[in-house]
C-alpha cells in the first residue's frame, strides 16, 4: 500500500499534473519506506491515480478538517516516514482493498488519467531518472561491465552523478508544491524531500546485487561503480543563475563548465523565490527525451603491496632509466617485481616507493631494502597469505637480478612506517677500494679503531644539478678492513643513512672531508659497493 | 723515467673524472701562450673550472703567492651564493668572466676564466687555504670553480670548447715549434 495520507492528496493531485513521475511524487510527499520506490514505477502511478481518483470528492472538507488537528501534530507528522523505514510489508489484506477500490470505481478522471500514462512521458523533475533509467535495464548493463572486466570484489558501492539542471527543476518544483505541503505540515521543509540519487540507489542497489549475484550493495566499499548521466536538452535551464549570481560561477582552470552541481546548489540557496520564480517556470517545463546515461566507471581502491628486495646486479637501476628521452639499460628493480605483482591483482598501474635507494651499479644485499607499492584499481585484491607466497615465488623465479622477501598485503597508513624516521637509521655497505700508493695491511688497520667519525659532506657534484647546496655532516660508525692485495682492500662501513659512500671514498674534489684519500694519505677510488643492510624494521618478516 | 712510470700506473689506474666527466679545453686564453683551461662536464651537465696541464702556473716548478677571488671592486666570487634546487642568487657568467686572479712567487700573475656560460654554484675555497693543491692536484681538490650551465645550453656550451684530441694536437704542435731553432 502507498505509505500516503489523505492530506497528502493535493500534493500527488498537483505533482502528477504538472508532470511528476510516480517516485518523484513519493519523493515530495517525504516517503523514505525504500520498499515504495522499487515497486515497478508503473505500478506506482497507477495506485497514485486511484489514490487521488477514489475520493476525489469531498477532497475540501477532508483537508479542511485535517488543518485543524494539524497544527497540534505537526511534528509528529513530518517523521513519519522515517520509522516507517522498516516495516516495508505492508499488510496484504490493506492492499488488496487499495486495488480493488482503484479498478472498481473508475470514475471519469480515472480515465482520463490512465489514458495519459499510455504514452510514456519524461518525468519533469528527474528527466527520466527514476523511470526507466533505474530499472532492470540499467541493473543489467552494470553487471555485464564489472562481469566483462572480471573485479572481485565482496561489496559494492554506487555512486552517481547527476545533471546539474536536476536541482533547477527540483527547486521549481518544490515552489509549485511548497504551499500544499506546509498545509500538510509546517514543519516540512525542502531538505525533507528525499534526494532523486537516494531514491535512485534505494531503487537499483537491489537489482544490481541481484544481476551480480553474492554481493551485498552498501554506503562503504572500496569497489566502487559509477553511473553518470547528461541531458542535452535542458543544459540550459542553469543558465539564467549565472545573471543573478555570478559570484557562484567563477571559471576555474581544470572544470568544463561552470554549472558544476555545487556551484547551482549554492545559487538557488541565495536566490528568492519571486526572483526565480520570474526567471524560471513552475512546474518545470516537460523535455522531449530522457537523460543519457554515459559509460558505468567501476573503480577499486588502491591496495598497497610491501616486502623487501635484493639487487644483485650491478647494471639494474632502481627504476626506470630515462636520459633525453632516451631509455638507458633495459629494465629495472620495479619493473622486475611490479610485472607479476600487476598481473596478480590484474591492477591498472602503480607507484613505486622504497627506504632510499641504491645506485645502478650498487648491489643490495641482506634481509634487503623495505619497498611499498601502491596498487592503481586492483581488479582483485583479497589475496591470501598463501596467494603472496606464490607471487612472491613467482617474482623470484622471473629473473636472477633481484629477490623478494616479506611481500605482504599492507595498509595505506602502515606505509609511513617506512619514511619515518629514515635520516636516524643506518646502513651498513661493503666498497672494494683501489689506492694508487701500494699498501700493507698494516697502512690499513688503523681504520678498524676508528668509531663515530663525521664527516661534512657538501651536496655531491653527481647530484647538484637537481639538489640544493648544502653541506651536511654525516656519521660513519665504524669500519672494518679486509687486505685483498697491495692496491686493493675491502672497506665495511656502518653509516648514518643519507651518507654517500662514493664521495667519502674518492672524496669528490676534496669537497666530502676527511675522506679516505685524506686518511690514508693517496689517492683513493670505489669499485663496486654493495649495501649490506637498510636497518628499517619494516614491513615485518614473514617466516619462510 | 721516473715520471714515465708513474703516468702508466694512473693510465690504468680507475678514475673518477674518466668515469663520469668529458674533458673540455680552451687554449691560449685570451691570446696568452699556454694559459690553457680545462672544463670538466659531468654527464648531468654540471661542469668543473680547472687549469689545464700545460698552464704556466703549473710548469717551471712555480709556487703559488696568493689566490684571489675578488675580480674586482665590486665582485667578489667568495660572496657567491646558492639557494635551493632552482640555484637562485648565483652569479651568471659567460665565456671570459674572470673566476679568481692568482699571483705566484715570482710575481707573475694570471686570470683564471669561466670558459662558458651558466650560473656559478661554487669556488674552491680550499685552495685559498692551502694553495699547495692546485699544484698538486690541479684536476681534483685544486679545482678553480663549478658552473652548472643552462639546460637548454647544455650541449651547445661545449661546441666552442677543444675536445682532448684537438687540444693535444694544439699542444704537440707548440713543442714542436719551441724545439725548433728560431
Ligand atoms: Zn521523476
Amino acid at each position: 500500500m502507498l505509505p500516503l495520507k489523505e492530506k497528502d492528496k493535493p500534493v500527488v493531485q498537483k505533482l502528477l499534473s504538472a508532470g511528476c513521475c510516480a517516485r518523484c511524487v513519493l519523493r515530495f510527499c517525504c516517503v523514505s519506506v525504500q520498499a515504495a520506490y522499487r515497486k515497478p514505477h508503473q505500478e506506482t502511478l497507477k495506485e497514485l491515480q486511484a489514490f487521488i481518483g477514489n475520493t476525489e470528492n469531498g477532497k475540501s472538507q477532508d483537508s479542511v478538517a485535517a488543518d485543524s488537528t494539524e497544527e497540534n501534530n505537526k511534528s509528529h507528522d513530518a517523521t513519519v516516514p522515517e520509522p516507517a523505514d522498516e516495516p516495508a510489508d505492508d499488510p496484504p489484506s490493506k492492499r488488496a482493498k487499495l486495488e480493488l477500490s482503484g479498478t472498481e470505481a473508475p470514475s471519469e478522471e480515472d480515465a482520463a488519467e490512465e489514458k495519459l500514462t499510455e504514452e510514456p512521458s519524461v518525468c519533469v523533475v528527474c528527466l527520466g531518472i527514476l523511470q526507466e533509467l533505474c530499472g532492470t535495464t540499467q541493473a543489467v548493463k552494470i553487471a555485464e561491465k564489472v562481469k566483462a572486466e572480471k573485479y572481485e570484489f565482496e561489496t559494492l558501492v554506487l555512486s552517481v552523478s547527476l545533471p546539474a539542471q536536476l536541482c533547477v527543476r527540483e527547486h521549481s518544483c518544490w515552489l509549485h508544491v511548497k504551499k500544499e505541503l506546509r498545509e500538510k505540515s509546517m514543519a516540512v521543509d525542502k531538505d525533507d524531500v528525499v534526494q532523486v540519487k537516494e531514491a535512485f540507489k534505494w531503487v537499483l542497489q537491489g537489482l544490481v546485487a541481484k544481476e551480480i549475484g553474492g554481493v551485498a550493495v552498501v554506503a562503504r566499499s572500496l569497489f566502487e561503480i559509477s553511473v553518470g548521466f547528461t541531458h542535452k536538452e535542458t543544459d540550459a535551464d542553469c543558465h539564467f543563475l549565472a545573471t543573478t549570481c555570478a559570484d557562484c560561477f567563477r571559471p576555474t582552470k581544470n572544470k568544463q563548465s561552470v554549472f558544476t552541481r555545487m556551484a547551482v546548489v549554492k545559487a538557488l540557496e541565495k536566490i528568492s523565490d519571486t526572483k526565480f520564480l520570474t526567471h524560471y517556470a513552475c512546474p518545470p517545463a516537460k523535455p522531449t527525451s530522457s537523460c543519457s546515461s554515459q559509460d558505468v566507471q567501476c573503480l577499486h581502491q588502491c591496495v598497497f603491496v610491501a616486502g623487501r628486495y635484493n639487487k644483485y646486479s650491478r647494471s639494474l637501476p632502481q627504476t626506470p632509466w630515462v636520459i633525453d628521452g632516451e631509455r638507458r639499460m633495459e629494465s629495472s628493480v620495479e619493473e622486475l617485481i611490479a610485472e607479476s605483482v600487476l598481473s596478480s591483482f590484474r591492477s591498472e598501474g602503480f607507484n613505486f616507493s622504497s627506504s632510499g635507494r641504491e645506485d645502478v651499479d650498487v648491489r643490495t644485499l641482506g634481509t634487503g631494502r623495505p619497498f611499498a607499492m601502491e596498487l592503481l584499481n586492483p581488479h582483485r585484491s583479497n589475496l591470501s597469505r598463501a596467494e603472496m607466497k606464490l607471487l612472491q615465488e613467482t617474482i623470484n623465479n622471473s629473473s636472477d637480478k633481484i629477490k623478494v622477501r616479506d611481500l605482504q598485503i599492507v595498509s595505506r597508513e602502515a606505509m609511513g612506517k617506512m619514511k619515518e624516521g629514515e635520516e636516524d637509521k643506518t646502513k651498513s655497505y661493503t666498497a672494494l677500494i683501489w689506492t694508487l700508493k701500494p699498501i700493507q695491511s698494516e697502512d690499513i688497520a688503523f681504520m678498524d679503531d676508528i668509531k663515530d667519525l663525521t664527516l661534512d659532506q657538501k651536496t655531491p657534484l653527481r647530484v647538484l644539478h637537481r639538489r640544493a647546496l648544502a653541506v651536511r655532516p654525516r656519521v660513519v660508525h665504524s669500519m672494518k678492513t679486509r687486505f685483498l692485495d697491495s692496491h686493493h682492500f675491502y672497506l665495511e662501513m656502518k653509516t648514518q643513512a643519507g651518507t654517500y659512500i662514493k664521495e667519502f671514498v674518492h672524496g669528490d674534489f676534496g669537497r666530502t672531508k676527511p675522506n679516505l684519500c685524506e686518511l690514508l694519505k693517496t689517492d683513493t677510488d670505489i669499485l663496486e659497493l654493495d649495501v649490506e643492510s637498510v636497518d628499517v624494521d619494516w614491513p615485518p618478516s614473514i617466516p619462510e | 723515467m721516473d715520471c714515465l712510470e708513474q703516468k702508466d700506473t694512473e693510465a690504468t689506474a680507475p678514475s673518477v673524472i674518466d668515469r663520469y666527466y668529458t674533458r673540455w679545453y680552451r687554449a691560449d686564453m685570451k691570446g696568452n701562450p699556454c694559459e690553457d683551461h680545462c672544463i670538466l662536464q659531468h654527464s648531468n651537465r654540471l661542469c668543473v673550472i680547472t687549469l689545464a696541464e700545460t698552464h704556466p702556473i703549473l710548469q717551471d716548478g712555480r709556487s703559488i703567492k696568493s689566490i684571489n677571488y675578488q675580480i674586482s671592486d665590486g665582485c667578489s666570487r667568495l660572496n657567491n651564493k646558492v639557494s635551493g634546487k632552482s640555484k637562485r642568487g648565483g652569479q651568471f657568467v659567460t665565456d671570459f668572466a674572470p673566476l679568481c686572479r692568482i699571483t705566484c712567487t715570482d710575481e707573475t700573475e694570471y686570470t683564471i676564466y669561466s670558459c662558458i656560460r651558466g650560473r656559478l654554484l661554487e669556488v674552491n675555497e680550499s685552495i685559498l687555504k692551502t694553495p699547495s693543491l692546485l699544484l698538486k692536484k690541479p684536476f681534483t681538490d685544486g679545482y678553480i670553480a663549478v658552473i652548472l650551465p643552462k639546460f637548454e645550453e647544455s650541449k651547445t656550451i661545449t661546441e666552442n670548447l677543444l675536445s682532448r684530441e684537438e687540444f693535444e694536437s694544439i699542444v704537440s704542435k707548440r713543442s714542436v715549434a719551441e724545439s725548433q731553432p728560431s
